[in-house]
């Protein structure tokens, strides 16, 4: 029994200096995150940061395209069937447009760029640790949060959201297409139902959400990567657990969000 | 006055005495060798010497400054004035040589891109490197990147220059031109040079005064003829290449002895 207790109260202690670890890593990034802001930041920095929005961002478009497209087709197929049953088949439109803008279109963004970047970043710092260029930037008096972390969230903070309003635009497009070929719905018609189905409310809480799951994926990402003690073989784990972990934080987050949404802000 | 001084420094990991109580003072233009076996304690004392760490107790003074416990940007003025090359070299491998030699340069001074470009040419020239600016770090030799870092570390012109094993894995004409390209930094920059090494050669070739750790302590520090001079039964072991753990040979033979007469031998 206190083998029991002893086994939970050293992985709570664990969890509990991830996140204080988490916390303090998250305060020294927006402090050196003024040096990443372009005209008044450092030049290098902020040209990292853009090399980074184009690697977080513009790589992962189509990625997170194809996945807005097949789900909105799901989405669209899957209310259909349960919707039609009661004569309700014009409610897909509103399905499609809100679950894509509150909830759909951040997620996956947040899972698609957890697989892609989060692995990244972790691989990436990781190596740097193994390798002594963590030590290196230290001896050339560059702060790794600074030099390496702040241009990776600060590309995050602006390519999610932006790569979450493309998700949004392809998986109400999707549900269009869906649309137009089982009720042969006129396009015109379904943008018309789309905008009045989505509230600028709708907008705001999806960008909130995605602006969290950056910080949650760069942040995780990131440590992880510090985190790394040994060889190579702890980079791989590093990375692993960087996805693992920044996709449950996604998720826990999210649940969160909507929660807090739901009961503060009544339609 | 001393450059670098380290006062009774201990450091433990996990409760592991790493380095025991160490004193030693290196003195402005010299060469100071940290020799010693594998995990003797060199590469800790360089690291503490840098100011990567933070020691259980004691103080490393360096410029004057204690970095054990001076301020974040007292510690970044001395890391400008000291450069390191490391064991892996560590140069940045998302960056061609020439960027990995103008980063601090482009970061810690206001000079026009031209003079930077000039400067860096310089530093690679002085390595041998100059024709190779433009490739990336996995595209050198071991030798070359070694060389590379040895340039970096030059690159704001830094008066205590520390070198990590700078002739490990490197073949004996190789290091041997490292050898030489530290005493002629020495002898143009008039730098304070701290090297670590196991390689006895290259040590007794570039050092002014050499310190011999065993076991994360001093067990002699004196000039290259003081050291061969020594009675130290582990220095001896060290310049004389005897196998320390030949003494417990009887120990395992013991062990064999009595595995062979076990029923599950027979």
């Amino acid at each position: 029994m206190a083998t029991v207790l002893e086994g939970v109260g050293q992985r709570t202690l664990s969890e509990l200096d991830y996140v204080g670890s988490l916390n303090i890593q998250l305060w020294a990034t927006l402090r050196a995150m003024l040096k990443s802001l372009p005209f008044i930041g450092n030049r290098h920095r902020w040209q990292a940061a853009v090399r980074q929005m184009m690697e977080i961002g513009v790589e992962a478009l189509p990625m997170v395209s194809l996945m807005a497209i097949c789900s909105g087709f799901i989405l669209a197929m899957q209310g259909a069937s349960e919707l039609r049953r009661f004569g309700a088949l014009h409610y897909v439109i509103e399905l499609v447009a809100v679950g894509f803008t509150r909830e759909l279109g951040p997620l996956l963004t947040a899972i698609a760029v957890s697989g892609r970047s989060g692995s990244a970043f972790a691989a990436e710092i990781g190596t740097m640790k193994v390798t002594e260029e963590l030590d290196s930037l230290r001896v050339m008096a560059l702060e790794p949060v600074e030099f390496i972390l702040a241009p990776k969230y600060l590309a995050a903070l602006v390519s999610v959201p932006c790569l979450s309003i493309a998700s949004n635009v392809c998986g109400i497009f999707a549900g269009g297409l869906f649309m137009f070929f089982s009720t042969h719905l006129a396009p015109s018609l379904y943008i018309r139902s789309v905008l009045t189905s989505i509230e600028l409310r709708d907008v705001i809480t999806g960008l909130i959400k995605s602006v969290a799951f950056a910080t949650i994926i760069a942040h995780v990402g990131c440590l992880e990567g510090f985190r790394v003690r040994g060889g190579p073989d702890s980079v791989g784990r590093s990375t692993t657990s960087a996805v693992v972990k920044s996709t449950f934080l996604v998720i826990v987050a999210d649940a969160v969000f909507t929660a807090i949404f739901y009961f503060t802000v009544k339609s | 006055m001393a450059i670098i001084s380290v006062r009774d420094l201990v450091v433990e990991y996990d409760g592991r005495r790493v380095l025991d109580g160490l004193n030693l003072e290196i003195q402005q233009g010299e060469t100071m060798v940290l020799l010693g076996g594998s995990g003797s304690g060199k590469s800790t004392l360089l690291r503490q010497i840098i100011g990567l760490e933070r020691p259980k107790s004691g103080s490393v003074h360096v410029k004057g400054i204690d970095i054990t416990r001076c301020s974040r940007a007292e510690l970044k003025t001395i890391h400008n004035s000291i450069g390191v090359s490391f064991q892996s070299a560590a140069l940045f491998n998302s960056l061609s040589v020439e960027d990995n030699v103008a980063l601090t340069l482009r970061e810690h001074t206001q000079l026009a891109p031209s003079i930077i470009e000039l400067m860096v040419w310089m530093k690679l020239a002085l390595v041998g490197l100059a024709d190779f600016g433009k490739l990336r770090p996995q595209e050198l030799s071991g030798g070359m990147k070694k060389r590379a870092a040895v340039a970096r570390a030059l690159a704001l012109s830094p008066e205590i220059l520390v070198l990590d094993e700078p002739s490990a894995g490197l073949d004996p004409i190789v290091a041997a031109e490292l050898d030489e390209l530290i005493l002629l930094l020495k002898e143009a920059f008039q730098m304070t040079v701290v090297v670590v090494t196991h390689e006895m050669p290259s040590a007794f070739r570039i050092a002014d005064r050499i310190a011999m750790l065993y076991k994360g302590a001093f067990r002699c520090i004196g000039t290259k003829e003081e050291i061969r001079a020594s009675k130290d039964v582990h220095v001896r072991h060290f310049l004389d290449r005897i196998p320390e753990n030949l003494t417990e040979a009887p120990a395992t033979t013991a062990y064999f002895e009595k595995y062979l007469q076990s029923p599950e031998a027979n």
